[in-house]
């Protein structure tokens, strides 16, 4: 008995932690199919009211688009901008070395409060109002050194005997690039713009600071959450989570498929 | 699209030197590989071969002296601009692309559209048409060898450089891929230099072989000249294993050497005598020396007074381990075909070899 | 004998140093939007800290007097906060420590088929909206919910008692946020672990308990001083737990910062608070490096 306690009691704990983990998931999925009243905070039945009419909230669905406005945007340039660092760093000696890499490393160190604060102030001095566009600046600012980071791991870990194999084979730089580094970075850039997207979609923080009236979605729960959050914001994050998980699962089985073959 | 210059012709390096910044890989090379041949670069590691090897594809770039093939000048061409081809030590085969399109990627660099007859036909000549359609990782280290090889091959270059093939490979796939090498630079007629640290491979495969050490090139020529008359101490030792006795000229005249090595009188041809002053080392292979019962009859150069010390059975061959008067250790391979003497250890033997299997080396040399 | 196509242009040349400016070129645009929108506002976040409120003292304007004063001021002003933020983020960050632990060797050692789909349990958090999530919680541990009514139900808690608005309610929420940020790196340390190593150390007469102080704990090391700086570090300047979670007595430091910039208009003593922050955080890391780094596990 004490044998089995002991070898299974990890399991055991483990299997606790994960619940913990799920539980406000799990809350916030069963809630999205509440009766709610204007709080949506005890149970009242189940409906799937909130699920047909996701945009009756006022602003909520603006919110969201201005969330994918943001993201996609901030995403794009975050991610060519940080490829380049990375490359710049992964394949090229060159001096200031250390202080590329301090400047990347500090935004990661910075609490958000500050980043935001000094962003806000920096606007407020040059004279631009804050809006879409310095939520966007602010998002792509943050977004680059968890680009680079990603990005450098996957460029360090190219054989670069792959490259000079394909110049002795007629390849030139371009084609080289092109034909052999890209298709073999490509993973690590995709997973660089998946962890952007996900980081600008969720950030409230450097967003507050810096959106003026302009309302993402983070914004819009926390605005709401002084009054009552409705059950659609719980629909609209059970969705993002359904489809970030589906997206996971499916590049797993990719792999595991692109293996086989 | 790149297309490679047109040249043919034989490979020259002329004073070529490679230095980094703590040190020089390359120190004044030159060298000429004729066209069409087995050519191999031995040496141990940090000899400066795959340095050279290298600068021969265009991966690094001399740091003075020339490279050229036939009349063109190629020292700085781009490697994707010289019609050389690499068949690296890791294979270095693309991940991501089918053995198919590895196989065709320097055609279709070039330019070439159908590329399918030529990938087919090199994939029949490494007999690896059937995986054609895998990826890399899912071939054995064997099959990924030959696929690097026929990538190569199939460009048709003026010359093929193979750096360290066969190193990943087991003993037995070692010993077949050789001959296939060697099978397939006869059929297909290319240029191949060959990089390796395994004399017994560069003797077996190579018409010529250059054994370079510390960036220099110490002795080139065909695989038996320099096992046979190695010219200096390094290419005796690093070519098999050799005895070294030391001793003094007395005289030479005509054709032959008389010399007096540790009191005993012996004589070789003049041809063999690489050394310039009178102090020289004389050099006789393990297996040239015959062991005698003391006292029985003895042809060509004799030394009297050893004494067992050692005996290693090889299988193929007997190892005795001899001690001479002057308190030398000599080492005798006899092959066991009853040829000699049951000898034990302490048994006291005499030795005797041809005078055409010696070679002299400057005294001085290490 | 030799056949050549040789033009003008072979005639051979020394090459040109391209790569290093190459490497500049890529960098330029990336460490330039850095410049700009990070290290610029923070020059300019210090400027600002030294300002003092306009002889108009209309709201927002102020001018710069230098007044390094401002920094001592708002240290002594919100030294309750300083020091809550502190102790919240230590508290947070050493229950993390407590249950990520524990959960990265399960995944690491005792999973088996499991180990991707805990991995992929573990991120899952990072796939909803973490303000959601945080309200689950003050939901969960609200006076309306379960645990509050399971409590006084069995008479654990007074029937007016509360969970959330308290401190423990905010660490807790601290310790759920960055969980994550906990145990992935603990989690790839201990993955990295070659298990012969373990066995080796099985073979040497150790039993479970010395094999994992004298191996596994240290060599998982790396992965829980990253996990404790990722918690730590944005744990002590965060707010939103702190509002959610909490009351005003539960303040932290972050929220301070937040107020000075939005309520009350004063935005050197918010400048100045925020370096503050990241000064102190900065002190905190570097002893705990000193001493994570060079000290022995016994």
């Amino acid at each position: 008995m004490i044998r089995w306690l002991s070898k299974n009691l990890i399991r055991i704990y483990a299997g606790l932690a994960i619940f913990y983990i799920l539980l406000p998931i799990f809350y916030t999925i069963a809630f999205s199919f509440n009766d709610a009243d204007k709080r949506n905070i005890v149970w009242r039945g189940f409906t799937m009211d909130a699920w047909l009419n996701p945009c009756e909230p006022i602003g909520i669905c603006e919110a969201l688009g201005n969330s994918f406005k943001v993201g996609l945007t901030a995403t794009f340039f975050a991610t060519i901008l940080g490829t380049m660092i990375a490359f710049a760093l992964g394949r090229y000696n060159f001096k200031g070395r250390s202080t590329t890499n301090l400047l990347i490393f500090l935004p990661m160190a910075t609490p958000e409060v500050v980043l935001g604060a000094s962003l806000l102030s920096m606007f407020i001095n040059i004279g631009a109002g804050a809006g879409l566009m310095t939520v966007i600046i602010a998002h792509i600012m943050f977004c680059i050194s968890f680009v680079v980071v990603t990005v450098k791991a996957r460029v360090a870990s190219l054989d670069p005997k792959l490259e000079e194999a394909a110049r002795d084979l007629y390849a030139n730089e371009w084609e080289t690039f092109r034909r052999v580094t890209l298709p073999l970075v490509a993973p690590g850039i995709a997973a660089a713009a998946l962890l952007s997207f996900s980081l600008s979609f969720d950030d409230f923080i450097i967003t507050n600071f810096n959106s003026g009236t302009v309302n993402t979605f983070p914004e819009y729960v926390w605005t709401a959450s002084l009054r009552g959050v409705p059950p659609q914001a719980n629909v609209i994050g059970t969705v993002m989570f359904i489809v970030a998980l589906a997206a996971v699962f499916a590049g797993q089985v990719l792999g595991k498929r692109k293996a086989r073959k | 699209m790149s297309e490679p210059k047109k040249v043919q012709g034989d490979l020259v390096l002329s004073h070529v030197r490679k230095s980094f910044a703590d040190f020089t890989a390359v120190d004044d090379l030159s060298l000429t590989i004729p066209k069409g041949s087995f050519f191999a670069l031995l040496g141990p590691s940090g000899c400066g071969k795959t340095t050279t090897l290298r600068m021969i594809a265009g991966l690094e770039e001399p740091t003075s002296g020339k490279i050229s093939i036939g009349d063109t000048d190629i020292t700085y061409t781009k490697p994707y601009h010289r019609p050389v081809n690499t068949v690296f030590q890791s294979y270095a085969l693309f991940p991501h692309l089918t053995i198919f399109e590895n196989v065709a990627f320097g055609l279709r660099r070039r330019g070439i559209k159908d590329v399918d007859e030529a990938v087919e036909k090199v994939l029949g000549l490494v007999e690896l048409s059937h995986l054609k359609n895998r990826k890399p990782g899912q071939l054995s280290g064997g099959q990924q060898q030959r696929i690097a090889l026929a990538r190569a091959v199939v460009n048709r270059p003026a010359l093929l450089l193979l750096d360290e093939p066969l190193g990943a490979l087991d003993l037995k796939l070692r010993r077949q891929m050789q001959i296939e090498l060697k099978w397939i630079q006869t059929k297909v007629g290319i240029t191949f230099v060959h990089v390796t640290h395994d004399q017994e491979e560069a003797m077996t495969m190579a018409d010529t072989v250059a054994v370079m050490n510390n960036g220099k090139i110490e002795q080139l020529g065909s695989p038996a000249d320099l096992y046979e008359n190695p010219k200096t101490v390094f290419v005796a030792n690093f070519l098999g294993q050799s005895n070294f006795i030391d001793g003094v000229v007395e005289s030479s005249d005509g054709s032959n050497v008389v010399a007096n090595i540790q009191g005993t009188r012996i004589t070789f041809p003049k041809s063999r005598n690489n050394a310039s002053g009178s102090a020289i080392k004389v050099g006789i292979r393990p297996e040239k020396f015959r062991l005698h019962d003391p006292g029985d009859s003895t042809h060509g150069n004799v030394l009297i007074g050893g004494k067992i010390t050692d005996i290693s059975f090889t299988g193929v061959s007997t190892q005795y381990l001899v001690e001479m008067p002057w308190k030398q250790e000599l080492v005798v391979f006899e092959q066991n075909d009853g040829g000699a003497p049951d000898l034990v250890k302490g048994d006291p033997v005499t030795l005797s070899w041809e005078p055409q299997f010696t070679f002299a080396l400057d005294g001085a040399s290490k | 004998m030799a056949i050549a196509h040789v033009g003008a242009s072979d005639a051979p040349k020394a090459p040109e140093k391209k790569s290093k400016k190459f490497a500049y070129l890529l960098l330029a645009p990336g460490l330039l939007w850095l410049l700009i929108f990070f290290a610029f506002p923070l020059i300019n976040l210090a400027e600002t800290s030294t300002k003092t409120p306009a002889p108009s003292f209309e709201t927002g304007e102020f001018v710069q007097t230098f007044r390094f004063m401002n920094f001592l001021d708002a240290f002594v002003d919100n030294q309750e906060q300083f020091y809550r933020s502190f102790i919240y983020a230590l508290l947070a960050t050493l229950l993390a420590l407590a249950i990520a632990y524990p959960l990265a060797y399960a995944m690491a050692f005792r999973a088996g088929a499991w180990k991707n789909f805990l991995l992929i349990m573990v991120i899952a958090p990072f796939f909803t909206s973490f303000l959601l999530r945080t309200l689950a919680w003050k939901q969960i541990l609200g006076a309306e919910g379960p645990v509050v009514s399971t409590l006084q139900f069995i008479g654990l808690m007074a029937p007016d008692g509360t969970i959330t608005a308290t401190a423990f309610s905010v660490i807790m929420g601290l310790t759920y946020n960055f969980l994550p940020f906990m145990t992935l790196p603990i989690y790839a340390s201990l993955d990295r672990i070659d298990y012969r190593l373990l066995e080796a150390s099985g073979d040497l007469y150790s039993n479970g308990a010395t094999t994992f102080r004298k191996v596994t704990l240290p060599l998982s090391m790396p992965g829980v001083v990253a996990g404790t700086l990722l918690t730590f570090i944005p744990a002590s300047g965060d707010y939103i737990n702190a509002q959610l979670l909490g009351n005003p007595d539960n303040y932290m430091i972050g929220n301070v910062i937040n107020s000075r910039f939005f309520r009350v208009v004063d935005y050197p003593t918010a400048a100045s608070l925020s370096f503050l922050l990241m000064a102190s955080i900065l002190v905190v890391v570097l002893i705990y490096i000193r001493r994570a780094g060079t000290d022995e596990l016994v």
